[in-house]
Formats: C-alpha cells, sequence, structure tokens
C-alpha cells in the first residue's frame, strides 16, 4: 500500500516544522539578549503579537471582520488587574489563564450574536459590543476607576519564583513564553481536521455545510478560542504594565490590531507576529517624526495598502517577504479574498 | 420497492412567485432518477430544498422513510444525502487531499479534532486513498484546486460528494462545461457509482439523461409535468411540446 | 410634564440633526453597498469651515451654513472620483480598512491644523435663550434645527419623489444592474449623490457644533450613531433612516437625562438587539439573502 503511505505522509506534510519556522524563534529569542535595553518595546510588540494572532484565527481562518476586538483585551486586562489588585488570585499565571478564561466565557456568549448576519451585521455588533464594554466600565468606575483605570496593582512573584523587575526584564520572557505555548497550541490546531474545517468555511460557508461541516458550531468554538487569547493578551498588558484603563476597549485599538494584521498577511499565524513587529517599528519612527500625529501617517498606510491593494502588495511590494513566508508555510500567505462581501 | 427520497406536497413561493407547486416525488432506492425541466422550471429550488438550504413553505421531505424537512444542511449530510454542485464551488486553495480528507473526517465524526494533526488516523487515510484512487485524483492531490483541469475538478465534486458515503447522491449538472474530449471521464465516473448509491440526476442534456436514467420526472413551472421511464417520456406529447416549444423560442 | 416635553423636543432636534448627518451614509451603503466609516469626517469639515469662517472672518453665522455644504460636498467629489471609486467593488474588509485610514487621517490633520481642543461657533444673539411655548420650554437654537433640518428632509423626500433624478437614484438603489441596463449613469448618480450627502453631512456638522461638540475627534465619536442611524433604519428608503434617527436622538436625549450613567448602554443594547432580531434593519426590506 504505497497509496496509503504517500497520502499520509502528504496530509501531514503541512503540519511539518520548518527550518525558518525554528530561525525565527530562535531569532525572537536572540533579541532578549542582543537588546537588553528595549525589553519594553520588545514586551510590547510580543503582546501586540498575540493579540493579532487572536485576530488571525476569526478572520485568516474563519473569515470574520470584527471591529470590536478590543473587547476582549480589555476584558483580559480589567480580569487580570482586579484579580491582582484584591488580591482574589495572587500567582500570575494562574490570573492569567483565569483572565483568558472569563474573555473566552463573553466571547462564547457573544458568538451567537456575530456569526448570524452579513458581514456588516458582524461589524456593527462587534463595535457595539466592545463600546459597549466600554461604557459599562465607564459606568462601574467604583470598580475599573473609571477614566483614571486601575490604580496600585501590584504583581506577585511568577510562580513564586521570578519577580517582575524596573526594567521589564522578567515581564519580557514571561510574555514571550506565553506567546510561544499559545502559538504552538494555535498551530496546532489549524493543522488539525478543525483547522481545515475553518479554512474551507472562510471560502464558502455553505459549501462547507454541503460537506457535512457544522457551520455555525465551528465558527462558534474559534471566536470562543480567539476571545481566550485577545484576553490573554490583554492580562499580559495588565501584568507586565500594572495598568487597566477604559483605553483598552478603545475602537482605535481595534482598528491598529486590524492594520498590524494586514502589513504581516492573514491566515499563517505568522503574520500577526511579523506585523506586530513593523507596526511598532512604523509607530517608533512616525512618532519620532512626529510625536502627537503620528496617527496620521498610521491611517495614510493604511488607505495606501488598500488602494494598492493588498493582494498585489502580498505578490509585488512584499515580494521578498513573500520569500520567507513561503518558508514558513510552505505556500503563498493567503489574503482574505477581496470579493469576500458577505 | 422501498423508497430512498420523497417529497410530499412540496411548496414554495418567493414573494407572489409560486417556484414549487405540489410537488410529490418518489426516488426509490437504487434508483437512476433524472430530473428534468426547460430553464426556469424551478430544478435548482427543488435541490436547494431537498439540501436544506431553503426551507419549503410547506410539504415534507422524508430520506428512508424519516423526516428531514427541518434539519440544517450538514446534519442532511450526515444522514447520508449529498450533492454535487453545478457551477464550480470547489476550494480553490485547498488540494484534493485536504478536501476529500474534510469530507472524511467529518462524516467519520472526527472533524472537530483540534488536537490531532491531519493525517495521523489510519482509518481517514484508508478512506482518502480509496476515494483519491477511485476518481484518479492520486496523481494531482497535492496541488491546489484552482490549477487542476477543469475535468479532474468536476471529477474532484463527485469524490468530495461520494467521500460522505451518500445513501443517495443528488448530482447536479455533472457534466456542465466539462469539454469533449474530459466527458468521458465523467461519465464513466458517473456509470461506475455503486449500486447501492440512490442516484437523483439534476440534468439538461438529454444524451446523458437518457443514456443513465432508468426513470425519468419532467418538471414545468415548479410542477411534476409527468414521470416514467425514458422512453415513455421521450414519447409523451406533453414532453415533446415543452422541449420543442423551447427549441423554437431559443 | 413641561420638562418631559422639552426633553422630547430636545430629542427630536437631536435626532434630525443626526438624520441630516448621517442620510448620506444611507445612499453610500444602500447604493454601492460601500461600508464608509470616514462619514463623520465630512461632517467635521463643515464644522471646522463655519467655525473658521465665523469666528475668523466674521462672517454671519447663516452665510457660513452654505459655505459649509459646499466645502464638504467639494471636498467629497473630489475623494469619491480620486480614491472611492476604486474600492466599490472590493469586499468590506478592504473598504472598512481604507475609510478607517481616512478618518485617521483627517483627526490627525485637524488636530494639527486647528488644535485638539473643542471648537466652539459663535452664534448670533438671536438663537440663544429660550422661548416658552405654553409653558414648555424650547430652545432657540434647537427649534431652528428642528425647522432647517424638516425643510430639508421635505425637500429630500421631494426630489426623490418627484424629480427625474430622484427616481433614477431610487431605481439604482433598488436594482443597480437593471439601472444600467436601463440606460442611467449609476456611477454619474452616484458620485453626485455622494457629494450631496457629504454636503449634507457638512451643514449638519456645522449645526451640531453646538449641540454635539466639535473638536478633532467627531468622526470616531460619532461614527457608531450615523452607523446605528443606517443599519436599524435600513437603506432602502430615507423614511427608515429617519425615523431610525428621531427615535435614537429621543432615546439618547431621555437615557442622558433620566438615566444618566446607562445612556450609551442602553443605546448599544437596543442596537444589537435590533441587528440581531432584523438584520437589514427595522425599516428595511427583508430581502431573502
Amino acid at each position: 500500500m504505497t497509496a496509503l503511505t504517500d497520502v499520509s505522509s502528504q496530509a501531514a506534510a503541512g503540519a511539518r516544522w520548518r527550518i525558518s519556522e525554528v530561525v525565527f524563534w530562535l531569532l525572537a529569542l536572540a533579541c532578549a539578549f542582543l537588546f537588553p535595553s528595549r525589553y519594553l518595546i520588545m514586551t510590547d510588540i510580543v503582546r501586540l503579537g498575540l493579540f493579532a494572532l487572536s485576530l488571525d484565527l476569526i478572520l485568516g481562518y474563519a473569515g470574520i471582520v470584527s471591529l470590536g476586538h478590543a473587547a476582549f483585551f480589555g476584558v483580559g486586562a480589567y480580569s487580570a488587574g482586579l484579580l491582582a489588585l484584591h488580591g482574589i488570585i495572587n500567582e500570575p499565571v494562574i490570573a492569567l489563564v483565569a483572565a483568558g478564561l472569563v474573555a473566552a466565557v463573553l466571547g462564547f456568549l457573544t458568538s451567537f450574536l456575530v456569526i448570524r448576519g452579513v458581514d456588516l451585521t458582524r461589524l456593527m455588533v462587534t463595535l457595539g459590543i466592545a463600546l459597549l464594554l466600554e461604557a459599562l466600565a465607564e459606568r462601574f468606575s467604583d470598580v475599573t476607576g473609571g477614566s483614571d483605570g486601575l490604580q496600585g496593582i501590584e504583581m506577585q512573584p511568577i510562580l513564586g519564583l521570578f519577580a517582575f523587575d524596573m526594567f521589564g526584564k522578567t515581564g519580557f520572557f514571561y510574555s514571550l513564553i506565553v506567546l510561544f505555548i499559545l502559538f504552538l497550541l494555535a498551530r496546532r490546531i489549524v493543522y488539525s481536521p478543525f483547522g481545515l474545517s475553518l479554512r474551507a468555511i472562510r471560502n464558502n460557508p455553505l459549501r462547507a455545510a454541503a460537506i457535512g461541516v457544522p457551520v455555525n458550531r465551528r465558527l462558534v468554538a474559534v471566536y470562543t478560542l480567539a476571545a481566550f487569547y485577545a484576553g490573554i493578551a490583554g492580562a499580559l498588558f495588565t501584568q507586565t504594565s500594572a495598568l487597566a484603563s477604559l483605553d483598552v476597549f478603545a475602537f482605535e485599538r481595534s482598528a491598529d490590531l486590524m492594520l498590524v494584521l494586514v502589513i504581516g498577511g492573514t491566515g499563517y499565524l505568522y503574520g500577526g507576529l511579523i506585523g506586530a513587529v513593523v507596526f511598532k517599528m512604523l509607530q517608533e519612527f512616525f512618532q519620532s517624526l512626529t510625536p502627537q500625529y503620528w496617527l496620521f501617517w498610521i491611517g495614510l498606510v493604511l488607505v495606501v495598502i488598500v488602494l494598492v491593494g493588498r493582494a498585489r502588495i502580498h505578490r509585488s511590494v512584499l515580494f521578498v517577504p513573500n520569500l520567507i513566508i513561503r518558508q514558513f508555510v510552505g505556500r503563498k500567505a493567503v489574503v482574505v479574498p477581496e470579493s469576500d462581501a458577505s | 420497492m422501498t423508497i430512498a427520497l420523497e417529497t410530499q406536497g412540496l411548496e414554495k413561493s418567493f414573494g407572489g412567485l409560486r417556484v414549487t407547486r405540489d410537488l410529490s416525488l418518489k426516488v426509490t432506492r437504487g434508483a437512476r432518477h433524472a430530473l428534468i425541466g426547460p430553464n426556469g422550471a424551478g430544478k435548482t429550488t427543488v435541490i436547494n430544498q431537498l439540501t436544506g438550504v431553503l426551507r419549503p413553505n410547506s410539504g415534507r421531505i422524508l430520506l428512508e422513510g424519516s423526516d428531514i424537512t427541518g434539519l440544517s444542511v450538514h446534519k442532511r449530510v450526515l444522514r447520508g444525502l449529498s450533492r454535487t454542485f453545478q457551477i464550480n464551488q470547489l476550494y480553490a486553495d485547498l488540494t484534493p487531499l485536504e478536501t476529500i480528507g474534510l469530507a472524511v473526517s467529518e462524516r467519520m465524526g472526527r472533524g472537530g479534532d483540534w488536537w490531532r494533526r491531519m493525517g495521523t488516523r489510519d482509518d481517514v487515510n484508508a478512506e482518502i486513498t480509496e476515494i483519491l484512487s477511485r476518481f484518479h485524483l492520486l496523481d494531482a492531490m497535492s496541488e491546489l484546486t484552482s490549477t487542476l483541469p477543469y475535468g479532474k475538478q468536476r471529477l474532484l465534486e463527485i469524490a468530495v460528494a461520494i467521500a460522505a458515503k451518500p445513501r443517495v447522491l443528488l448530482l447536479d449538472e455533472p457534466a456542465a462545461g466539462v469539454p469533449e474530449s474530459e466527458r468521458h471521464d465523467i461519465l464513466a465516473a458517473v456509470a461506475a457509482l455503486p449500486r447501492d448509491v440512490t442516484v437523483l440526476l439534476i440534468e439538461h442534456d438529454m444524451d446523458l439523461v437518457f443514456s443513465f436514467a432508468d426513470r425519468i420526472s419532467v418538471l414545468v413551472n415548479g410542477g411534476l409535468l409527468t414521470e416514467g421511464a425514458p422512453d415513455e417520456v421521450a414519447r409523451d406529447p406533453q414532453v415533446r411540446a415543452v422541449y420543442l416549444g423551447e427549441a423554437a423560442d431559443a | 410634564m413641561a420638562s418631559v416635553l422639552t426633553n422630547l423636543f430636545d430629542g427630536v432636534a437631536y435626532g434630525m440633526l443626526l438624520f441630516v448627518l448621517a442620510c448620506g451614509l444611507a445612499v453610500t451603503l444602500g447604493l454601492m453597498n460601500f461600508v464608509n466609516l470616514a462619514h463623520g469626517a465630512f461632517a467635521m469639515a463643515g464644522g471646522y469651515i463655519c467655525a473658521v469662517l465665523v469666528n475668523n472672518s466674521g462672517w454671519p453665522f447663516f452665510a457660513a451654513l452654505p459655505l459649509a455644504f459646499a466645502g464638504s460636498a467639494a471636498i467629497g467629489i473630489v475623494l469619491e472620483r480620486a480614491l472611492y471609486r476604486h474600492l466599490y467593488m472590493r469586499g468590506h474588509l478592504d473598504q472598512v480598512l481604507f475609510s478607517i485610514g481616512l478618518v485617521f487621517m483627517s483627526v490627525a490633520a485637524v488636530d494639527y491644523v486647528m488644535g485638539s481642543s473643542r471648537v466652539f461657533i459663535k452664534l448670533p444673539a438671536a438663537l440663544e435663550g429660550q422661548i416658552d411655548l405654553f409653558g414648555v420650554g424650547i430652545g432657540r437654537y434647537r427649534l431652528m434645527i428642528v425647522v432647517i433640518c424638516g425643510l430639508l428632509t421635505l425637500a429630500l423626500q421631494l426630489i426623490l419623489a418627484k424629480t427625474r433624478f430622484g427616481s433614477r437614484l431610487r431605481a439604482a438603489v433598488d436594482d443597480p444592474r437593471a439601472a444600467i441596463g436601463l440606460g442611467i449613469n449609476v456611477p454619474q448618480v452616484f458620485a453626485f449623490t455622494f457629494a450631496f450627502g457629504c454636503g449634507l453631512a457638512g451643514l449638519g456638522g456645522a449645526l451640531s457644533a453646538e449641540i454635539l461638540g466639535l473638536d478633532p475627534y467627531f468622526p470616531l465619536k460619532f461614527m457608531i450613531y450615523f452607523l446605528i442611524v443606517v443599519t436599524v433604519g435600513g437603506s432602502s428608503s430615507i423614511t427608515g433612516p429617519f425615523l431610525a434617527s428621531l427615535l435614537l436622538g429621543i432615546a439618547d436625549v431621555a437615557g442622558k437625562y433620566y438615566v444618566p450613567k446607562m445612556g450609551p448602554f442602553v443605546i448599544y443594547t437596543v442596537m444589537i438587539v435590533i441587528l440581531i432580531w432584523r438584520p437589514n434593519g427595522l425599516f428595511g426590506r427583508t430581502a431573502a439573502r
């Protein structure tokens, strides 16, 4: 039965680790030792990368356009903040998971609203949920600290061993390890039958149902998972910066996130991570040009990317990056097709 | 003779327009049944109701005696009602291996496995291999579907439907748009479908219908005009009028 | 009782203002199925044009209003011809990214030129204070808004119902492909309507500076309100958005007055419920999608 062994090896081929992937993670680790003075911004990048990875799961793999992904980031951030502030769970790792679970519960509950309807309804509902939470956080300012945010969060040492230091070294390694573990999990998932069915749903939900895929159940599952990831990213934000304020829910956060993912490319997991690096470097660069008005340049980048065409950018402008990307996945990065209207 | 698929008094309207009128069809088990009709007769609407994309306004649909009228699309597939698509709706950026793998995984109830990589279950792999080789797709299994020749894509279309192990298969114009040179493969694949699979063929091409079907239902204006063995239908003056009339218009 | 009526009146004024601000967006969505999150930027442009003319150049308020309309419409037509029209056939994700980009640029640009603090437009003395109508206190400025916006709404309704352009526009919204088949120049109709919608938004922006506040973050702050008007109202007629605007205006004013801390909460919840219940809007066609 050579055909059978051929089929099994070909079927598993996609999930095999490529050298470039190993190099990517080694480089990430090397950065930790190469730039000891830049821990804070590198932690920022890692968090953003995790957040973008979360959006990639629903946008790149399931085709759900969300304008309110910050909702889950914010819930994770406040959960972690409140757990630490009131000493409910003092150990950061357990608190991190707990905060992620709170976001996942919210994701599960709201997924039923989101999977219904066409793109526009989804945009409005996701945006509405984020705004709703922001309004709630403002309303219950006695709990959330209102516009001042949560004050006086003190983080206990991780696992009781590694205390957070003022240079952000512990925070960076902690974030990087969390990102790596969650990345491994996401990688496992996208190469599973479940992940395959998501790609099918994004391509054509009706056809997926005709193959026997329970479309709604899969979308609920992946939306919940993405909410968990976003919640963890938010919790990392609070834990590494000892801060949580209303702007965790802000629309700009959701919008920036889409830009991050669009820069890096959707549907191959590394897009969010690469996008996060590029985005932060752009942000640093623009802020050094005009500290106050970098929003303008970010907006310009968005407009240009769309006008030139994301597909074309990923074909030509990003020709070299694409070569690298192909090393990561063995195929081209999937640009969410331009005709994915409904 | 047991009935594999049956509709009872199916009705569907869009706005004020009745597109399916009191349609009662019986497809016996193992039959090679064809549903024909001129353009606009409502064939697609019937398929969409059978597969669950559309809900009928009234009437029932029975699959092997049990009522499936209210079931969702994917549940009907798991119950054994599978279909092919007329226009190309295959997954352009999936390979045949992945497409078939998806269908087989879902049928075996393993589609939700998120912790297990593809290609690690022997029973799934064995079945993928069997289907790919039956439809001569082994050579092309790791190429993107969008790069396959059209004839191969049509074969893959039938292969996906078969991967769901249907007891009733709806074939929606399986040879539409296939060049003459590749047509033979499609016809052979259709002819070679296992006899225990009941086939309802929705077709425009009369040659294919008369070479394949052992029973024919004629749909006109959303209602059943007549039904019978191929030679009866071919002789039927009403049917001739409908088709000749259409030919005269065209 | 009087305060209830005063609030009701304020709500109606606010709602009509929202309608003038947002009705251009209804056309963009209904006709071209284009998700334009940057609609508020045109309103902001009108507001700042009016503010500069009145405060810096000493124009009378009522003379500046038509200029706010014309200025925003001009910006609208330039952007439509230069940028927007390339994106009608793209997916919603691209449209969203593009229009968010425009919003960001407009926010930063206005912040750079005009500063980040709230701008007030000097109003003529005749518009200040309240008049007393059967014991109900009615703000003069709000009364003016109701009159202007009411006249505009009537004019719009008449244009749509009676003119040749109106019937072409209705045909195009109803079924763009059929309209092209009938020889209607849909892109031209759309460009004109887009510019007109931007002009109305600009006028609305100028009128709303007093009530909603005018600062560089205006397009972001009120984006959701415009979207609510259109998605809840449906985009198949202007009656739907009009009723949705009134509803939203009255609910928002009442919410802020009676449950000051729960106001936005109530509105977002109602919006989500309505969209889940009727994805095509309260007054939209129930299209079989």
